[in-house]
């Protein structure tokens, strides 16, 4: 069975069609890629799986539950989390404070237990704490838990988006445009960093990528996706001889 | 780590014992010992400066730590004010009071003690807190700013307008005068410690995140609208508590009393301190309750040799200058988002110190 299941999504902003009739099957375990070129409608597939829009026609699936529409805050809690492109850290909070945002709604103390700091709350904001570094310490951001997020450098930013989103320990991870701004070395650590992850977490993960080369080395299959529309779909070599995409995605005449 | 822990608790204990006897010199219950109580109008402006305190951080709760403009808070404080007030008025008083027209049936031999009836008034405060909150907190931005500023002016109107239960623009006269600096500095005490703890909380961090990137918080899994409104109630039970505790100090109420002007000072002090700092609230609230006392002088005839000034008004012109001056070279108010620490305190006294024997 598929852990996600897109069917005929299609989402239109009046007269423009940012997504037309898009399908895909995620199996558990698997590494997605989905590319194009800008404006190719890759971020609105994933705000339409997060619940970000309510998708104009079609259905999203997970775990063969309709979650099509539902609050994005739902779909967190049912097992989907994601990353965004342009870096959305809470940047007057620490390391450590970012990674807890996750957890907060798997709380059982009242806000009362909390001001108070009674009851149940202590226990529950230890456990939170120390669950937290340990996910720190898993993914190397260990050493600088109480910086403030904002004065991390680029690359621990984008670390730090794919560690709090594991914090809310989703099944499927979305990743949008995790290299985005980086060297080719920095791509290549940040690439080796998901797939430990995601072999650490039992993840299945669907990758935004705007550069081909990054998802050929790590993605078992590829979508291409240009103005909407589905032209490929397949194996990364499949994908990187198919006709159609050299066209509209890499370009004939620069490649000719 | 037990002695830092120690440390820690034994200043809490001196600085408790310190504001207990400061408290208790000021109010004159140390008269058997030959000392206070002070000067009546210095006591007044300090209950005025705990009451603002109390206000200023219901407010940073919502617009701070949250990041929701609210400027509904004068409604909410007009509801606790009359509601306290209502409850613990004598029925010969309101008698008296109600001379236009009688009061509603049983209320008007209604007279509980000033506690509970101050917890009512908060109670009442957070339900029409909730009311507007549901679907004011929809909105965001400059349209909420809107949208609660002009809830705020409905509770006031209808306050003026249903006289058989407030007396309409006539107000409420003979609230008898119960709080005292321990009644005050008591509650701002309470209120401090729980917003602090509360925004320390997991609840509060949510709440940052909501300020920080709404957008993100939602997709951590926060319900954005749930917290918003948690924020928006606590806000308005604290608030109406400080509109209790203002109509019992000042022994008369009227609607005209909770127009928008009032929200204004109390959002001037949470800009001032800094929005998300607490303890940048309380030292700004004491400030503008003392400059508002003393700058009252500037609005009597100045003689400057063989001139008189008499500028009616200049104190609201200073104020202007203060805030001008503060978004100029505090963008972030007094304390920014940071919070006033014993190490923030301590750190420049011990460097002068070392200086000192250093050389």
């Amino acid at each position: 069975m598929s852990l996600l299941d897109i069917r005929h999504m299609t989402m239109k902003f009046g007269g423009l069609v940012a997504v037309d009739d898009f399908s895909l099957e995620l199996k558990p375990g698997e590494l997605v890629g989905l590319i194009g070129p800008n404006g190719a409608g890759k971020t609105t597939v994933f705000n339409c799986i997060t619940g970000v829009y309510k998708p104009t026609s079609g259905q999203v699936l997970f775990n063969g539950k309709d979650i099509t529409g539902m609050r994005p805050d739902l779909i967190t809690r049912l097992g989907i989390a994601r990353t965004f492109q342009n870096i959305r850290l809470f940047g007057s909070m620490t390391v450590l404070e970012n990674v807890m945002v996750p957890m907060h709604w798997r709380l059982r103390s009242t806000f009362l237990e909390a001001a108070c700091n009674i009851l149940r709350y202590p226990a529950e904001e230890r456990e939170m704490r120390k669950k937290a570094m340990a996910l720190l310490e898993s993914v190397g951001l260990a050493p600088f838990a109480d910086y403030q997020a904002s004065s991390l450098p680029y690359g621990s930013q984008r670390r730090l988006e794919i560690a709090r989103a594991l914090s809310a320990q989703p099944q499927v991870l979305l990743l949008d445009e995790p290299a985005a701004g980086m060297n080719p070395r920095e791509t290549q650590d940040l690439m080796e960093f998901i797939q430990k992850v995601r072999k650490d977490f039992h993840l299945t993960v669907l990758l935004i990528e705007h550069q081909m080369r990054v998802v050929m080395g790590i993605c078992e299959r590829v979508v291409v996706l240009d103005h909407g529309a589905t032209i490929a779909h397949g194996s990364p070599e499949k994908i990187s001889r198919d006709p159609k995409v050299i066209e509209a995605y890499l370009g004939v005449e620069r490649y000719a | 780590m037990s002695t830092h822990a120690n440390k820690g608790t034994l200043r809490i204990i001196v600085v408790a014992a310190v504001m207990v006897l400061l408290l208790a010199w000021a109010q004159g219950d140390l008269r058997f010992i030959g000392i206070g109580p002070w000067d009546a109008y210095f006591v007044r402006i300090l209950n005025l400066a705990a009451i603002n305190t109390i206000l200023a951080l219901s407010l940073n709760l919502v617009n701070g730590f949250t990041g929701q403009f609210s400027l509904g808070h004068a409604g909410f404080m007009a509801v606790g004010a009359y509601t306290t007030s209502l409850l613990v008025m004598t029925p010969q008083m309101k008698k008296v009071v109600f001379f236009m027209e009688p009061m509603f049936e049983p209320l008007d031999r209604i007279c509980i003690p000033f506690l509970p009836a101050l917890l009512v008034g908060g109670v009442v405060s957070c339900v029409f807190g909730i009311l507007v909150g549901i679907p004011a907190l929809r909105l965001k931005g400059d349209y909420l700013a809107i949208a609660t500023l002009g809830f705020a002016e409905i509770i006031r109107l209808i306050l003026q307008n249903v006289r058989r239960l407030t007396n309409g623009a006539l107000g409420l006269k003979g609230i008898p005068q119960v709080v005292n600096l321990w009644w005050t500095f008591g509650a701002g005490v309470a209120v401090f410690l729980f917003i602090r703890g509360f925004v320390r909380s997991s609840f509060g961090r949510a709440l940052i995140a909501i300020r920080d990137n709404e957008t993100a918080a939602e997709l951590m899994g926060i319900d954005v609208f749930k917290h918003k409104l948690l924020a928006f109630a606590i806000s308005s039970f604290v608030t109406g508590i400080g509109g209790g505790l203002m109509a019992s100090l000042l022994t008369t109420i009227d609607p005209a009393m909770f127009k928008f002007p009032l929200t204004f000072q109390i959002l001037l002090t949470v800009v001032l301190g800094g929005m998300g700092s607490l303890s940048g609230s309380v030292i700004a609230a004491f400030i503008v309750t003392f400059m508002t006392e003393f700058l009252r002088v500037v609005d009597e005839p100045l003689q400057l040799g063989a001139y008189t000034i008499h500028v009616p008004g200049l104190r609201m012109v200073i104020f202007s200058a203060l805030l001008v001056i503060v978004v100029v070279f505090y963008p972030r108010g007094l304390m920014g988002n940071k919070e006033l620490t014993w190490e923030s305190l301590s750190s420049p006294v011990s460097r002068l110190l070392r200086r000192r024997v250093a050389s």
